[in-house]
């Protein structure tokens, strides 16, 4: 299974929106949201059909016993998240708690005890040709990498077999972003050309060399600011990285997303460009068995 | 008085706010939280800018010492201790520096170190003094900065402006905890709704003051409006849709700087959060 993950580093450049058109375009069989913290390809992904959900657990979370709980202050001391407060009785915030047990380690009276906790929904929407794998984490949880993790393992065990998997991933360049980035065969990063989206383009790309991942670029909504696609096509080209083409600013784009279908589903000038980016870098993707 | 913007969707326009927010207060403070991709520096050009690195405790072992018990490694929730042929193995990136395996080494073969996770940046912009947080790439999370920056932001100017991460998890959270209000910037799209949803829920949780700004409006329906007006969400501002605008942000140009009436806005948008904020304090002060 070839895996195309797409992430962008800035919020809101059109991963989705791409996502959703690559996904129309290649009539991909297996893929997956890995952007947890705030999922939206299932709004445009047209399933109609319930997802079936199974509780997504992070890590066992502390809880104290008040019966049992002495007051020596040893958990709060050697709590290094600050989870742990005092008022009438001590307490675990289980926001805050990351669930290492350092706590139900240190307590001398056996007052705490480990205990599950949901953190989200893992949902799967599938029939007898195709697998949507996509997740919701609580709000406020610190275990998206994990629920990452489970969101693509989700995806593989349903369709395997698949020849291609396309992956929408989440912002930023932490932990959903690493664990979305173990094992794909190419990352397309979604640019904005502006002086926020090039700064996150090259933490963006930082983070996938780290993994050892390939990136290609495109730049999304390139005509809003001609100068600065200029730069990331430059930029480009000095560090040799791929090119897989822009995608002009559209907002038939807005409207199409609003009624919940993707841009390669009527017929506009964004749509037109992304088919294009598509087929670059599907040669990017398939092209990589030529080297093997 | 700290005030917090937020949106779960990413590009909805936090930055824009928070800098536009921070350059018509008199004098003000902005904190980017969003240490995965800060952006704020790059509107405000801060000067004068000290740079400070932000680190976490990691195990170290002494092999020495190390017996090959592996009770560490049953410990260790996190995986990021493993005994391996070479010996007893730490995987910095997966270590949450509980200090868990050092309290219970029977040996006393581990002890910690400092790694350096990423950096702050203090600089002044005109009025605005400037904090930013850095992760370093690769790092997985930006708490440990984002923790850092937060510390001594009692003695800063205000008001404090947070700009914070996308999303709704862990980061976020940490970003909103001491703040005095939320300001959650929603744009007019179905997944700018979506995401709304879930910062609302997250302020609701946390018992946080709140209301909307709805960025990028276009004529028209705006869903993020409806979502509002059904569930009686206060909205504290609209700024319209304008390609002259979106230009001046993808050019770092701090928008009130160089318009009138956006100033008077945006002007008008920092009064009436800090009359929420003294009518919350009141409310709590005086019940």
């Amino acid at each position: 299974m070839k895996q195309l993950l797409i992430l962008s580093g800035k919020g809101g450049t059109g991963k989705t929106t791409i996502a959703s058109a690559f996904i129309r375009l290649s009539e991909a069989t297996a893929y997956a949201d890995c952007d947890v913290d705030s999922p939206n390809l299932h709004l445009i992904s047209g399933w109609n059909i319930e997802p079936k959900r199974t509780d997504y657990c992070g890590l066992p979370r502390a809880t104290i016993d008040p019966d049992l709980c002495i007051a020596c202050d040893l958990c709060r001391e050697h709590c290094r998240f600050s989870a742990i407060s005092v008022g009438a009785d001590y307490r675990v915030n289980t926001l805050a708690c990351e669930g290492c047990g350092v706590c139900e380690y240190v307590c001398p009276a056996g007052a705490i005890a480990m205990k599950p906790q949901v953190d989200g929904d893992l949902m799967l929407y599938a029939d007898s040709d195709r697998a949507f794998s996509t997740a919701r984490l609580n709000a406020g949880s610190g275990t998206s990498g994990l629920l990452v993790t489970q969101v693509k393992r989700q995806m593989q065990e349903k369709a395997g077999r698949a020849s291609l998997a396309i992956i929408d991933g989440s912002p930023g360049i932490g932990c959903p972003v690493i664990a979305s980035l173990s094992g794909v065969d190419l990352v397309l990063v979604v640019a904005e050309p502006s002086i926020s989206g090039i700064s996150d383009l090259g933490r963006v790309i930082a983070t996938a060399q780290t993994m050892g991942v390939e990136t290609a670029i495109c730049v999304n909504k390139y005509d809003t600011n001609l100068e600065k696609t200029r730069c990331i096509e430059e930029f480009c080209r000095s560090r040799g990285l791929p090119f897989s083409g822009k995608i002009p600013y559209d907002a038939v784009t807005m409207q199409a997303i609003n009624q919940g279908i993707s841009i390669v589903d009527i017929d506009c000038i964004a749509g037109t460009a992304v088919r294009k980016v598509y087929e670059e870098t599907m040669q990017l993707l398939l092209g990589q068995n030529d080297g093997e | 008085m700290k005030i917090a913007v937020l949106s779960g969707k990413g590009g909805t326009g936090k930055t824009f706010i928070a800098t536009n927010m921070a350059a018509v207060a008199q004098e003000s403070t902005y904190v980017d939280c969003d240490v995965e991709e800060p952006n704020g520096h790059l509107f405000l050009r801060p000067k004068e800018v000290q740079v400070k690195s932000v680190t976490v405790p990691i195990p170290v072992v002494n092999e020495a010492l190390c017996n090959g018990c592996r009770k560490c490694v049953d410990f260790c929730r996190f995986g990021a201790l493993a005994y391996t042929g070479r010996g007893l193995i730490v995987l910095d990136d997966i270590c949450h520096s509980c200090g868990g395996c050092v309290l219970l080494c029977p040996e006393n073969a581990l002890t910690e170190r400092k790694k350096t996770v990423g950096e702050i940046h203090e600089g002044v912009s005109r009025s605005i003094k400037c904090i930013t947080g850095v992760l370093h790439p690769g790092e997985a999370s930006g708490v440990p900065v984002i923790s850092k920056l937060l510390q001594g932001l009692d003695q800063v100017p205000t008001p404090v402006l947070i700009d914070c991460p996308p999303g709704s998890a862990c980061t976020v959270m940490e970003s909103i905890r001491d703040a005095d209000y939320c300001i959650l910037v929603a744009e007019p799209s179905l997944f700018g709704v979506h995401n709304l949803a879930m910062v609302w829920e997250l302020v609701q949780l946390f018992q946080k003051p709140y209301g909307v700004v709805l960025n990028k409006c276009l004529p028209g329906d705006n869903p993020a409006e409806t979502f509002c007006c059904e569930r009686e969400i206060k909205i504290l501002a609209r700024i319209p849709f304008s390609h002259g605008l979106g230009f001046m942000n993808s050019q770092g140009i701090v928008a009130v700087w160089e318009d009138r009436s956006l100033h008077t806005l945006f002007a008008g948008l920092l009064e009436r959060v800090a009359k929420e904020v003294q009518r919350e304090y009141e409310a709590v002060a005086y019940p």
